[in-house]
């Protein structure tokens, strides 16, 4: 068993989804809820396991026994360490909790969805494990499928039909960009293995590695959700069903962006070291540009989930940027942070189905003053929101503090208020959300609030009054995490070291193609908090400030300080530029690859 | 000539992924939508030949050849069928959901699909 241990998480939920797929009909529903639960909760399990027992030398597991010899890679591999390993362990926790939460959600459904949801968890574990270039691609083609038909589940209402069309054509074209980088590397190398292409490419770092690198880089992005390939990921999280939802944000778009880092530290990273600075401002504007919309989008929307959508958004921005800066000590805190918001994120998806079960709508501006009897559900949203300002004791808050003090050694120490802005405009869209459904605060529909669209989403359930505790407690559960991740002991430095090796890739060939000892990194000294609590601090009783605002202001002194009129008016054609077209989300997609394939050129050149 | 030959199915590869995304871009019906990604799928089809191809190799099957007969690279074929495979899934099911978007909001026309926007 454990020879093969490496290769169950991706094998164990497939062969179950198989299974499910085969005897549809014919089974209990309960049976399958079982079954589909027994293989998360063994993804989680041998995922922890693999992850425990890399963190000191990575497993490298050759699919067939197809080993290196003389430092050449032949075979396909997994090439496991602590960080994918992590990322494959939430994947699995993650579907785990979805698992749980749908089951009294969805009224009538079918194994199909079991089927979905596994393989969808199956790819996600492959992706996070691959040392292959062309199995990541696989993978992510795996994933994609599954979640195009996961996001139009409920074909019943045109909706998700239409965010499902959006998210489909655009994450394609998106894998094709990807395997046409691949395919130039390919070309250049003669290898799919990371290690070895890192190895035959070395230092060169001519026109074709760097188209080869915009391609990669674009393709894994626009799942990654980054300013402009972004537009899919607001229709697709505003329809598809809630448990789906939890793994969209949670992990798949996170994933993206993992596959960004990993082929950068072990393809590219000997080859553009010299243009650093200029990669670095690269991505790190991608980033900030990212946030900043995804905040105001986030800011601008009355359905919840789509609210829920555009903050994820930002989000990721932020993630982005804590990658581009290309410091050692960063990824430790990117991690932190993909794990801190992954748990807040997840909960607050199952605080909106559950507001979407028990009072049959997601729109803000018709709930409101509707949940004054529901004080979990306020509790919830408003401890859910504090995370996403990175109140002190989250996840998110540690995240963003160690980000912080590694930006400072690469001089980019202003992007802390980038990271301030995001969460305090995230967090007050929530505040203001939770203010006015659980109290019925600030002003009704008003003119400046006309009709955008579908505001709304249908009944994923029949309802009632009463809310099973298979959806209330798994939220519950994921802000415990989303704090309890701060206290475990050791856990900063070993995340960080994870983070450090993560980046070697000299120590990534060594140990892949010739099974080398791992080189021992030290721990440096953890940098002082007490500059992030003050800023965390600032952030949160900020994003109080400004929810209050969009509450109360109709009760100012003066009607001139009522900017929102302003504020709608100078949003208008941001939100135009989100038409809902694909055909116009696809311009701006050759656009974005236009721009970064013209960028890198000028830069590089 | 030569060197031109050789750099042919690239130029081509490029062509069909830019076309495909005009075609993508300026579509007003979901089918045509589907089948120009097609064409800018067969673009990766023919990257991946390119990147193979070898000037007077036979194909890579090594049975009643002598030893050391040159054959183009196996691999991208290996790939290319995989994206086959994988794409022919992933068109079938955006194809299965242009139907339904048919059935449930009766147009296949992207620009009367805008439901969710702003």
């Amino acid at each position: 068993m454990n020879t093969f241990l490496p290769a169950t998480p991706v094998a164990v939920p497939l062969t179950i989804a198989a299974l499910l797929a085969a005897v549809n009909q014919h089974i209990h529903r309960r049976l399958a809820d079982l079954l589909a639960i027994a293989a998360a909760g063994y993804c989680l399990w041998s995922s922890i396991l693999l992850m425990l027992r890399s963190s000191h030398m990575p497993i490298v597991y050759w699919m067939g026994g197809w080993e290196p010899r003389n430092g050449v890679a032949i075979g396909i591999s997994f090439v496991i360490d602590p960080f994918g390993a992590g990322l494959a362990a939430f994947a699995a926790f993650l579907t785990l909790i979805a698992f749980v939460f749908s089951l009294y959600y969805f009224d009538s459904i079918g194994t199909l969805f079991h089927v979905l949801m596994l393989a969808f968890m199956g790819a996600m574990c492959g992706f996070s494990l691959t040392g292959d270039v062309f199995n990541l691609f696989v993978f992510f083609e795996l994933m994609s499928a599954a979640a195009f038909a996961l996001c139009g589940y409920k074909t019943e209402a045109s909706g998700p039909i239409a965010g499902a069309l959006n998210f489909g054509v655009t994450n394609t074209i998106g894998a094709f960009l990807a395997l046409s980088g691949i395919g130039l590397l390919y070309g250049r190398t003669g290898a799919l293995n990371m290690a070895q292409i890192g190895k035959s490419l070395g230092q060169t770092h001519d026109g074709l590695v760097v188209t080869a690198f915009v391609l990669i880089s674009c393709g894994f992005l626009v799942k990654a959700a980054i300013v402009p390939f972004h537009f899919w990921l607001g229709d697709a999280h505003a329809v598809a069903p809630t448990p789906v939802c939890i793994l969209f944000s949670g992990i798949m778009v996170e994933l993206g962006l993992y596959a960004v880092a990993r082929i950068y530290w072990t393809v590219f990273h000997a080859s553009l070291a010299q243009f650093e600075a200029q990669t670095r401002a690269i991505f790190v504007t991608a980033g900030v540009i990212t946030a900043i919309i995804g905040a105001l989008m986030c800011f601008a929307q009355r359905q919840l989930k789509r609210l829920l959508a555009y903050s994820t958004i930002s989000h990721m921005g932020l993630l982005l940027l804590a990658f581009g800066l290309l410091a050692p000590r960063a990824v430790g805190g990117l991690a932190i942070y993909l794990l801190g918001h992954g748990l807040v994120k997840g909960a607050l998806f199952i605080a909106a189905g559950i507001l979407l079960h028990h009072l049959g709508s997601v729109d803000e501006l018709k709930l409101q003053g509707r949940g004054r009897e529901a004080t979990s559900g306020a509790i919830l949203f408003l401890l859910l929101a504090l995370g996403l300002a990175g109140t002190p004791g989250y996840g998110t808050f540690l995240g963003e503090s160690m980000v912080d003090s590694a930006a400072e050694t690469v001089h980019y120490a202003w992007i802390s208020y980038i990271f301030m802005f995001a969460a305090i405009i995230t967090a007050a869209a929530v505040f203001r959300a939770a203010g006015r459904i659980y109290f019925g605060w600030g002003p009704g529909i008003d003119q400046s609030q006309e009709e955008e669209g579908e505001t709304d989403e249908s009944r994923e359930t029949t309802g009632g009054p009463s809310v099973p505790l298979t959806m209330v407690l798994p939220a519950f559960l994921l802000l415990i995490l989303a704090i309890a991740i701060v206290f475990v002991p050791q856990f900063r430095a070993k995340v960080e070291l994870a983070g450090m090796r993560f980046q070697d890739q000299a120590a990534y060939q060594a140990e892949t193609l010739f099974h080398a000892e791992v080189p021992i990194y030290h721990a440096q000294p953890s940098e002082p908090l007490l500059p992030g609590i003050i800023r965390g601090l600032v952030s949160t009783l900020l994003a109080f400030v400004v929810a209050g605002y969009a509450l109360f202001r109709k009760r100012l002194p003066s009607k001139y300080l009522d900017f929102t009129g302003g504020f709608n008016w100078a949003l208008k054609p941001l939100r135009m530029v989100h038409s809902g077209n694909m055909c116009d989300y696809v311009a701006w997609l050759t656009f974005g690859v236009a721009l970064f394939g013209g960028l890198f050129a000028l830069f590089i050149h | 000539m030569h060197e031109f030959l050789r750099m042919l199915p690239f130029a081509v590869s490029a062509w069909l992924f830019v076309a495909g995304l005009y075609g993508i871009v300026t579509s007003r019906h979901l089918v045509h939508l589907i089948m120009c990604l097609v064409v800018v799928q067969t673009s990766t089809y023919l990257l991946l030949l390119g990147v193979g191809f070898k000037a007077g190799a036979t194909a890579p099957i090594f049975a009643d050849v002598p030893v050391g007969t040159p054959a183009v690279d196996p691999i991208t074929h290996a790939l290319m069928l995989t994206d086959i495979v994988v794409e022919a899934t992933v068109m079938a099911l955006l194809l299965a959901l242009t139907i339904q978007a048919k059935e449930r909001a009766g147009s296949v026309d992207p620009e009367e699909l805008r439901i969710l926007r702003g």
